[in-house]
């Protein structure tokens, strides 16, 4: 018996926007003179974070992100690359969260955050149909610059706590949920940065603030789309950072992984660079106004 | 037990010692820290909607349901009455639990019941129950606005649309699920 796939035949219009959008991103990149790059999905192991577990393939892991064979070309001397690649995070599915989704990562040499965040203005306004992006009612401009705020700032601004005492009460992550991310990114889109250095594995701690490190997120109607850091290039911090999150990852009796040998072997050559991934299929939810990530992808994995 | 990744919609499980089924389910990792499960939860008892957080680590006893099949048996002071067909237990439902099921209930009816140890809260009626109509107004010819149809009471007291030609005294049958006229019973 024949069975015609309705709902996959009803995401055909979102489908066509969706490889449309990726091509006005690769455009956006290539005229920026941004190198297109691929790099091997299946790898030994993927830097080691405490709340994001890899999903194993026999020996290797699938790659939760490219970042680390990123920055190892970034080391040995490519400028400004890009890639559009598949990761995989295990147990995460939500109405914006799909196990197996499509990431965009771009990378800088010589530069940081700050340049990042011009990037990320310059994408969406590029991608943007009109000069608004109007998203499930909301209508969010984007032709003028971004807001933005420091992690701080938005605790103060919207939680009924300060930030340090959520991290000492251990109720960061439902602050933040509730109270700070619905507002964010509802005129315009909004970017929260400095972010404290426990919260930042890969991230150069700023300057003149050892307690806060060079990250940032992008959020576009209460949405994260994108996490960036001015990138940690001394091999010996990186080293302890990655040995101190795996005894984490230990005490909390999750499986061990290796520490990535060759990328901690060639950072040390990698200048001050930036790196930021940015989530496509959310993206494309709020360009083709979606209100599930499962409207913008062909299959999810309950449909295989 | 359940654990966090368990958590989806239509899941029935134990909270604070009654049972609840998942209406609603986002999963999230506000600024790439812990994950957070946010439910929508109905309780199976009192029908009461809530929403909890909560973090990976926590675990959920399945809710310890069971259907069984029962008969109607006939409404009095307690609610309504059904017998167990295996055991013979009789039980009551408050017409709370059973909410607008109560208009399709005729005697003897086989249903099932769904159980929280003694304590029955929530029902599967038959998809079909034939009811006679004891009272619709005669068709005013020309009334476009509604159609071919007009409301109908049936004995239980359910009001539904049905096609002209149905008149006071016939059996009709009708879809449990949705209320709606199915057609009429030929006698």
């Amino acid at each position: 018996m024949t069975t015609f796939n309705t709902g996959l035949a009803a995401k055909q219009q979102r489908l066509i926007q969706r490889a449309r959008i990726l091509a006005e991103i690769r455009a956006f990149f290539v005229e920026q003179q941004f190198l297109e790059v691929e790099t091997p999905q299946r790898i030994p192991c993927n830097a080691p974070e405490l709340y994001i577990d890899p999903i194993p393939s026999a020996d290797h892991s699938l790659q939760t992100s490219p970042e680390l064979c990123m920055k190892r070309l970034l080391a040995a001397g490519y400028p400004r690359i890009f890639q559009l690649c598949h990761c995989w995070r295990s147990s995460e599915r939500g109405e914006k969260h799909l196990p197996e989704f499509t990431m965009l990562e771009w990378y800088r040499s010589h530069s940081d955050y700050n340049e990042l965040m011009l990037d990320c203005e310059g994408l969406i306004r590029h991608l943007a149909p009109t000069e608004e992006i109007i998203y499930q009612g909301q209508r969010i401009d984007v032709t003028g610059g971004f807001e933005h705020l420091t992690l701080e700032q938005a605790f103060s601004r919207y939680a009924p706590i300060a930030l340090q005492q959520s991290i000492e009460d251990d109720c960061f992550e439902e602050h933040y949920s509730e109270h700070i991310e619905p507002q964010l990114g509802i005129t315009k889109p909004t970017i929260i940065y400095d972010f404290p250095t426990s919260m930042a594995a890969l991230a150069r701690i700023k300057d003149d603030d050892p307690h806060h490190a060079e990250r940032f997120e992008l959020y576009i109607a209460g949405v994260e789309i994108a996490n960036a850091f001015s990138e940690l290039s001394d091999a010996d911090e990186q080293r302890q950072r990655f040995s101190a999150e795996e005894q984490q990852r230990r005490d909390l009796g999750k499986p061990a992984t290796a520490l990535p040998g060759p990328f901690l072997a060639e950072l040390a050559a990698m200048p001050p660079s930036a790196g930021i991934a940015l989530g496509i299929d959310r993206l494309i939810m709020l360009l083709t106004d979606a209100n599930t990530i499962d409207q913008v992808v062909a299959f999810c994995p309950e449909d295989l | 037990m359940y654990s966090c990744s368990d958590l989806k919609k239509g899941l029935k499980i134990m909270i604070d010692g009654e049972p609840h089924v998942i209406v609603g389910f986002d999963f999230t990792k506000p600024g790439k820290g812990q994950a957070l499960y946010k439910c929508k939860l109905r309780n199976m008892i009192n029908g009461s909607l809530f929403v909890r957080t909560y973090r990976s680590g926590e675990n959920f006893p399945p809710a310890p349901l069971e259907e069984r099949d029962m008969q109607y048996l006939y409404q009095d002071d307690t609610g309504y009455v059904f017998m167990d067909t295996k055991t013979y237990d009789q039980i009551s439902l408050s017409e709370d639990t059973l909410a607008d099921d109560k208009y399709f209930l005729v005697d003897n009816m086989e249903v099932k019941i769904l159980m929280f140890d003694e304590l029955g809260i929530g029902i599967t009626l038959p998809i079909f129950v034939n009811l006679r109509v004891t009272k619709s107004e005669p068709w005013v010819k020309g009334d476009t606005a509604a159609g071919n149809n007009k409301p109908a009471t049936v004995e239980t007291g359910f009001t539904l649309q049905v096609p002209s030609f149905v008149d006071e005294g016939v059996l009709i049958q009708i879809d449990t699920r949705t209320g709606d006229y199915v057609t009429r019973v030929k006698e």
